[in-house]
Formats: C-alpha cells, structure tokens, sequence
C-alpha cells in the first residue's frame, strides 16, 4: 500500500516537473541567466510547488503519526555549517553547467534521454564517492581521537 | 536584466509547481516522508551498499520509480515536452559528479531544501538554497557571456 501511494506520488512529482519546464536544461540555464535573456518561469514552479507543500506541512506540523499510521519524518537538523553552504555551492555549479537537478534528472532518464543517462550515473558516483569519503575521514578522526586520548593515559 | 517573455510560460509552470508541491504535501501527510529526491536516491543506496534495506528504502525506492516513470502517463496525453542540452558529455559527468556530492554534502538538493525546507521556513534550508542558486547563476554567467 505505501509503495503504491509513493509510486502514484513519484509520478505526480515527474509530471509536474514536466509540465512546469523543469526537465528542459535549455530552459533551466534561461532562468539561471539573470544577468542575460532572464526566462522567469521556473520561479513560478517554486512559488506553486512552496505555497502548496507549505499548505501540507502546516497540516502535518502538529500530528505525530501520518495518516498511514507511521510517524511523521520532519528534519530536526537546524545546524548551519561550512559543509551546508559548500554542498550548496558545488551543487548550484554542477545545476549550471548540465542544467539538471536530480529530480528532472530522474525524469529524463525515464523518457530515455541519453544525456540525463550520463548525468546519473555521474551523480550516483559522487553521493556514493562522497559519503564512503565522509565515512573513511569520520572514522579517522574517531580513531586519532582515540589514540590520543591512549597516550594521555 | 531583460526579460525573455518569449519562452516565459507562467501558467503552465505556476500549474506544474503546484503539482509538484501537492505530491510533496501529500507524501508528508500521507506517508510522514519528506520529499528529498536526493535523499529518497541516497538512502536505499547507501542502504544497498551497507546491507541494511527497510520498509522506509522501499517507499524511497517506489518514489523514485514512480518519478522515472512519470514519462509514461503523459505519453498517453500529449507529446513529450522538449528537452535541449547544450552542454556536452564531459561537462555532463563533471555536473553530475559536482551535484552528487553537494547534495550529500548539503543533505538537500532543489526539492529537499528548496521546495520542502523552504515550505516550514527552515532557516539551514534557506542558506543551502542561496548558496546554490547564487552559484547557479554564476556558472551560468561564466558558461554564456565570458
């Protein structure tokens, strides 16, 4: 039952990448380009898809258990770091150059398209990539942490 | 700034957006889930790779297949919307390479912090989302008019 709602909710969220213009990197580089010939519309699919998303979780703000029964997942994180803007940063670049975010990434890949093809399996290397890196030095600090702390005994 | 009203579509992306928003309202409401597409592909990869898959990586995984899918039904209406790269394969790997790790570094991509974290007026969100819409703008800047 939850697969199908969320593969019924998935194709909803395609469609109205489609629609909206999303899934057209051209398109996406036209609104990117603020400083050049500026095509506004993608700011009108944000403004739609907030106020709309914003409606559902004013109603899911106070409930513990979603509807189906299972509790409501909402990010607890408020911490601001250097590694939320850097993602930030690197993330915005690559969105420039391809003009592809995952989501109309996805998308595309559906339709067949080869460069959302490419576009994919490069960016399943770098999450992976990124957090086996993430991982690797987290536990190198834990274990020079430790060995610090045996030689202070 | 001059504005391109030529190819400004304001009513089929308002619609589209409103759509997507009610997919992510909904998967909130119904399902308790946030609607992160980077971190929906994540988290039953990561899950694959570390061994532990549960009920939770088969809603993300469902999600995402219904997002590849999405083509599909809209095949049955109307032609497929267009869709034109300019850039090519090597700009493309560097892209996808460059989106992988910001997303996972930021926890968020377009959807996750831009859609869903900017929704309940997530102050983390909004700095991610600054963060990748001024280095949008600038990469495109550098790409067209240097």
């Amino acid at each position: 039952m939850r697969e199908l709602i969320a593969v019924l909710l998935g194709a909803l969220f395609g469609l109205g990448l489609m629609l909206g213009g999303m899934t057209n990197p051209d398109k996406v580089t036209s609104f990117l380009d603020v400083l050049g010939r500026w095509d506004p519309s993608l700011a009108l699919v944000m403004v739609g898809a907030i106020a709309m998303a914003a409606l559902g979780y004013r109603m899911a703000r106070h409930r513990t258990r979603a509807w189906i029964g299972d509790p409501v997942d909402i990010p607890k994180n408020t911490v601001i770091d250097l590694r939320l803007v850097l993602g930030g940063l690197l993330f915005g670049t690559g969105w420039g150059i391809a003009g592809l975010c995952p989501g109309p990434a996805l998308v595309n890949l559906g339709v067949g398209d080869r460069h959302a093809s490419v576009f994919v399996c490069a960016m399943l290397v770098g999450m992976l990539g990124h957090d086996y890196a993430s991982r690797w030095i987290s536990d190198r600090r834990a274990m020079s942490h430790h060995s610090s702390l045996e030689k202070t005994r | 700034m001059r504005f391109d009203w030529s190819h400004f579509t304001p009513w089929s992306s308002l619609a589209g957006g409103l759509m997507v928003g009610l997919s992510a309202a909904l998967f909130l409401l119904v399902l308790g889930r946030i609607a992160g597409i980077s971190g929906l592909i994540a988290r039953p990869l990561l899950a694959v790779f570390t061994g532990n898959a549960g009920a939770p990586e088969r809603v993300s995984i469902a999600f995402i297949l219904g997002l590849i899918g999405a083509s599909w039904p809209w095949r049955l209406w109307a032609d497929l919307p267009t869709v034109t790269v300019t850039a090519d394969t090597c700009s493309l790997v560097l892209a996808g390479l460059l989106v992988g790790v910001g997303v996972r570094m930021g926890q968020g991509c377009t959807s996750g912090h831009g859609v869903c974290g900017l929704s309940r007026w997530s102050l983390r969100s909004l700095v991610n989302v600054g963060a990748f819409m001024s280095a949008g703008m600038l990469t495109v800047y550098l790409i067209k008019h240097l």
